[in-house]
């Protein structure tokens, strides 16, 4: 065994691997939530759409986000295969234990199965349909003087063979994209109520994930100290596992509310 | 006082163990955990009956022997406290107390509550040492070695390795044991000469002996009877992957 796989499958490397995904992970969902903050922008879906294509044409995004599903795809079978071997080593259980120790952090393999379960149904739900499935068309007319924004649904049956058709017309003054509505895909699949409350437990069990998993991360690599680490367990609880989730959560509860 | 004790009993690493109930009456509440044993091993042997292994040995606190499962926690319900300073008087008249071995693979059974630690010893024997010169005395304070690293040394070496750590962890991991014991040589100029190879060697000898990875749960810390910090368990984790950056073993 060389040097380096031997230090990756000592039990300190291997929890180096999760933690080094896991804030991968954590740096993703900030730029997920950003993008996605444009949801609750009231321009008929206009900046959500245009970035979608954005961020499903653009090379260097396309690499980060393959990236991105390798690490999560390994830091869920590599975790639970840690978890099996952590059980391993308690061959004999205990009659009664009072433990010392946050519910989250004993709870880790459990909620990232919960979240594994999550991502498939999330993906299922907007990722395969928006690659694979013929959803509707809108155009937008921007009115290149005013940013004025039009939209119009394009006539069912539509269909592009590039994912954002842009022409400008400059007798009009305006800017015409005509793109796959993700957006009405969205707020249509919130209006079901069993969808967003899936999601809502889904943004719970990211959320206590991240109250032990943010700060353990940086304990792994070897990183505690007096003056950083109080900030960094700030940060993972009011953050990631506060302000994130609930920001996210708000999602599904917009479009829920909206319908009435 | 009058207690209800169940406590595990178990012939040999190789047989079924099982729980024992027996009541105690008239137990003293300034008597220590240990001695409360005591008093139920003598009316065991008075009626016949095997009495209940348990290690203990100074009964003060600092050798570490003492290992017991009390309701649930590693040495009872007190913090930074072993089984043997352990007093009676934290417990009410009528408790049920159940008192279990510590639970781990790297920790068989003996028999009873008795435990096989020496997979530590095997960890401290892989690296947990440091070289010394024979000769004469070196003259004191002639290392000059500064104070919060004496004290943070200092605080490591309290370790007194009896396994709490282990028993308290859901996944029955080492980490606190052993980064106590590279920190303590770490932090010091003593210790500098072997310090790359014995945070590879201690991790190699800790995976080897079936002890579960660290989850920074802090159950560790939490449990362990001399009150080892977190903190010790990220420098172990700089330590190791230090050393493995730099040491020259391929």
């Amino acid at each position: 065994m060389s040097w380096l796989t031997q230090t990756l499958t000592s039990s300190i490397g291997k929890k180096v691997l999760m933690s080094l995904t896991g804030l991968f992970l954590c740096l993703f969902l900030v730029v997920h939530l950003i993008g996605n903050l444009q949801l609750f922008k009231d321009d008929g879906g206009y900046a959500f759409n245009t970035y979608a294509v954005t961020m499903t044409t653009f090379t260097p995004v396309k690499i980060i986000s393959y990236l991105n599903y390798f690490f999560i795809l390994f830091h869920a079978f590599w975790g639970i295969y840690l978890e099996v071997r952590n059980r391993k080593a308690r061959n004999v259980k205990y009659n009664l234990i009072r433990n010392q120790s946050t519910w989250s952090s004993r709870n880790m393999a459990l909620l990232g199965t919960i979240l594994l379960v999550y991502i498939v149904v999330h993906m299922g739900d907007f990722w395969y349909k928006f690659h694979n499935e013929p959803l509707p068309y809108v155009q937008y007319t921007e009115m290149l003087s005013t940013g004025e924004v039009f939209s119009q649904v394009m006539p069912a049956g539509y269909t592009q063979d590039v994912k954002q058709v842009e022409f400008v017309n400059s007798d009009e003054g305006t800017r015409t994209v005509i793109v796959k509505d993700l957006y009405q895909t969205v707020s249509v699949a919130f209006q079901n109520f069993l969808l967003s409350f899936f999601y809502l437990l889904g943004m719970v069990a990211v959320g206590f994930h991240l109250y032990h998993g943010f700060q353990s991360a940086f304990q792994t690599l070897g990183i505690n100290h007096p003056k950083y680490s109080p900030f960094i367990k700030a940060v993972g609880i009011w953050v990631f596992a506060f302000i994130i989730p609930a920001a996210f959560a708000a999602m599904p509860l917009y479009f829920y509310f909206k319908q009435f | 006082m009058n207690l209800t004790l169940k406590v595990w009993r178990q012939k040999n690493s190789q047989s079924e163990g099982y729980f024992e109930t027996h009541q105690l009456t008239g137990i003293s509440p300034d008597m220590s955990f240990l001695e409360m044993f005591d008093v139920l091993n003598e009316k065991l042997v008075e009626e016949n009956k095997e009495p209940v292994a348990f290690d203990h040995d100074c009964r003060e606190g600092i050798c570490g022997m003492c290992s017991m499962y009390i309701n649930g926690r590693p040495h009872g319900p007190l913090e930074g406290v072993t089984t043997c300073q352990l007093h009676m008087r934290s417990f009410s008249d009528g408790d049920t107390i159940v008192v279990e071995p510590w639970r781990a693979t790297a920790f068989p059974v003996i028999k009873d509550l008795v435990v096989e630690r020496s997979s530590f010893d095997r960890i401290i024997a892989a690296g947990g040492f440091v070289s010394v010169n024979t000769g004469n005395a070196q003259d004191a304070n002639n290392i000059p070695i500064p104070k919060d690293d004496a004290d943070d040394a200092f605080a490591a070496a309290a370790c007194i390795g009896c396994g709490a750590c282990v028993a308290a962890c859901k996944n029955a991991s080492a980490m606190l044991f052993v980064s106590a014991k590279v920190s303590q040589l770490a932090l010091l100029p003593q210790g500098q000469a072997e310090r790359t190879i014995r945070a590879e060697k201690m991790v190699a000898q800790m995976d080897e002996e079936g002890f579960g990875s660290c989850t920074n749960t802090g159950a560790c810390s939490a449990e362990c009877p001399k009150e080892i910090s977190l903190e010790n368990i990220a420098r172990l984790n700089r330590e190791y992957l230090g050393a493995k950056l730099s040491s020259k073993s391929v």
